[in-house]
C-alpha cells in the first residue's frame, strides 16, 4: 500500500470525462432538472483527496470543456469551478476530517456556490435563468456525495 | 469519507501559491468570457473546440442510436405492412394536394412578379439529425449533426414537417446548435393567419408554449387561430405555420391581451429537422393597409 495516492492520470481523465458524459446524458424531463453538476462533484473529490494531482488546473480545464459541452459562454464554468476548488482545497484539511453528513453539508455549500456563480454569471451576460427549480440540482448532487466518494474511492484503490 | 493516506510528501502544497493561481485563472476565464460575449472574436477557438467535443457528444447517444436501429429492424413485419398502407394512402392525399398547390404557386410567382416582390419560397433543405444530449434543461436548444461543412450558417431558419422548429445560433465545423421557438430568449415574427395581424410570439421555457404579449387590447384573436411566420427580419422564410393560438386572456386592467400558443413543431420529439436556405434578399414587408400591431415592448410588462 506504498503508492495508494498514485492516481494516474488516464484514471483522472476517464473520471472527468465519465463525469462530463454523465452531465449531458439524454434523461427524461423531471429527471434532468435534479441532475447534480457531475463535473463540480469530480473536481471536489479530486482536490479533497490528491490536491498535488488536479486541483485548478484540471478544474479550469473540466470547466472549459463543460462551456463546450453545453454551448454556453466560453469561460463559465471554468469559473465557478476554480473558485470552489480554491475554497476547498483551503479547508481540506477540516473537510477530510469531518464526518460524512458534516462533509455533505459543506459539499452542499460549495455546489451552492457553484450555482450561485454560474446564476450570476447568465444574469451579467444577458441570459438569465429566473427558473426557481434550477437550484434543486444542488441538494440533488450534495445528496449524491456520499455514493459518489464512495464509488471514487473504490475506483481509486483498484491498481 | 476519504480514507486516510500515508504520504511522505509534505502538507503544504508546492508549486505557485494557490491564490496566485486562482487569480490568474480568474482573470483568463473572464477574459474568455469577455471575449465570447462579444461575438466572433472566439470563432475560431470555439470552432476547433467543438469539432474536438462533438465525436464525445455523439458517442454519448451512440447506445441509443444503436438500440432504436436494432427495435426497427426487429420490428414486425405486420406492423411495417400496416405503416406502408396508411403511407401510401397518406402520399396520395399530399400528391393530390401538391397538384393544386404547384399550380396556386406559379400564380403566386406571376402575381409577384408582377408586383416585382420577391417570391422568398423555400429553395434548398437540408435534413439534420438531432443529437440526443441535453445541453442545459432550463433552455431549449439542441444540438444538431451538420454543421459548417455542410454549408450551415448562423441564424438559418429550422424547419420540421408541422411547422417553424428555431433558427441555428452556433454552427461549429461538424455540429451547430439550433435555438428552440419556446426558448425564452427567443422570438419569431408572426401573423395570425385568419386576419393577417402581426406580432411576435416568445418562447416560454416549457416545449409546448408560446406566448404573444404585444397584442392589444382590441386585436381579433381567439383560440384556435393559427400563426404564420410574416417574415419580417429575414430569418424565417415567411408563412410558414409557427403556432396555435391555445387562450386569450383579456384583462381590461391590462393594456395588452395575454396570449399563449402552441407550437405546431414537434418540438421535443422530432428525430430529425430541416435547415433551409430562401432567397431572404427583400425584408421589408409590402404594404399593407392593415395597420401593424405596436410591437413596442415599452410597457408590455404583461405576459407572466
Amino acid at each position: 500500500m506504498a503508492r495508494r495516492n498514485s492516481l494516474g492520470w488516464p484514471r483522472i481523465i476517464a473520471l472527468t470525462l465519465a463525469a462530463l458524459v454523465a452531465t449531458v446524458l439524454p434523461l427524461p424531463d423531471w429527471l434532468e432538472i435534479l441532475r447534480p453538476d457531475f463535473v463540480a462533484l469530480t473536481v471536489l473529490w479530486f482536490c479533497l483527496l490528491s490536491p498535488r494531482m488536479t486541483g485548478m488546473f484540471h478544474a479550469w480545464g473540466a470547466g472549459l470543456v463543460l462551456d463546450t459541452f453545453r454551448g454556453v459562454l466560453l469561460g463559465q464554468h471554468a469559473l465557478a469551478l476554480i473558485v470552489i476548488t480554491y475554497v476547498a482545497t483551503k479547508l481540506r484539511l477540516q473537510i477530510r476530517a469531518f464526518p460524512p453528513l458534516q462533509q455533505t453539508a459543506v459539499i452542499l455549500a460549495l455546489l451552492w456556490l457553484n450555482e450561485f456563480l454560474l446564476f450570476w454569471i447568465d444574469g451579467v451576460s444577458g441570459h438569465p435563468i429566473t427558473d426557481w427549480r434550477r437550484w434543486l440540482a444542488v441538494p440533488a448532487g450534495a445528496a449524491c456525495w456520499p455514493l459518489i466518494s464512495g464509488l471514487y474511492a473504490r475506483i481509486a484503490a483498484r491498481r | 469519507m476519504t480514507p486516510h493516506e500515508p504520504d511522505a510528501r509534505p502538507l503544504l502544497l508546492g508549486g505557485p501559491p494557490l491564490g496566485l493561481r486562482l487569480i490568474v485563472l480568474a482573470i483568463l476565464s473572464l477574459g474568455l468570457m469577455v471575449a465570447d460575449h462579444r461575438q466572433n472574436h472566439l470563432a475560431v477557438i470555439r470552432d476547433w473546440l467543438s469539432a474536438v467535443v462533438y465525436p464525445v457528444q455523439w458517442a454519448v447517444q451512440a447506445p441509443l442510436v444503436v438500440w432504436n436501429s436494432a427495435r426497427d429492424s426487429l420490428a414486425s413485419r405486420a406492423r411495417i405492412e400496416s405503416d406502408n398502407v396508411r403511407l401510401a394512402a397518406d402520399n396520395l392525399v399530399l400528391r393530390l394536394k401538391q397538384m393544386r398547390y404547384d399550380s396556386l404557386e406559379q400564380e403566386n410567382q406571376r402575381l409577384r412578379a408582377a408586383r416585382e416582390s420577391s417570391s422568398r419560397v423555400v429553395q434548398r433543405t437540408l435534413v439534420a439529425e438531432i443529437v440526443r444530449v441535453d445541453l442545459d434543461p432550463f433552455r431549449q436548444r439542441v444540438l444538431v449533426d451538420k454543421g459548417s461543412r455542410d454549408g450551415v450558417f448562423r441564424s438559418q431558419a429550422a424547419l420540421d414537417a408541422n411547422g417553424i422548429f428555431g433558427q441555428v445560433t452556433r454552427v461549429g465545423p461538424l455540429s451547430a446548435e439550433v435555438i428552440l421557438i419556446s426558448d425564452p430568449e427567443h422570438a419569431i415574427p408572426v401573423q395570425v393567419n385568419r386576419t393577417g395581424a402581426r406580432t411576435i410570439a416568445l418562447g416560454t421555457g416549457r416545449s409546448g408554449q408560446l406566448s404573444l404579449p404585444y397584442l392589444p387590447q382590441n386585436s381579433d384573436v381567439v383560440a384556435g387561430d393559427l400563426l404564420v411566420s410574416s417574415g419580417l427580419g429575414g430569418v424565417y422564410p415567411p408563412g410558414y405555420l409557427v403556432g396555435r393560438i391555445t387562450t386569450v386572456g383579456r384583462d381590461p386592467s391590462q393594456p395588452l391581451l395575454a396570449v399563449a400558443a402552441e407550437p405546431l413543431a414537434g418540438l421535443d420529439r422530432d428525430p430529425e429537422i430541416l435547415l433551409v436556405w430562401f432567397d431572404s434578399t427583400v425584408v421589408e414587408p409590402e404594404p399593407t393597409p392593415a395597420a401593424k400591431p405596436a410591437s413596442t415592448p415599452g410597457d408590455a410588462t404583461g405576459g407572466d
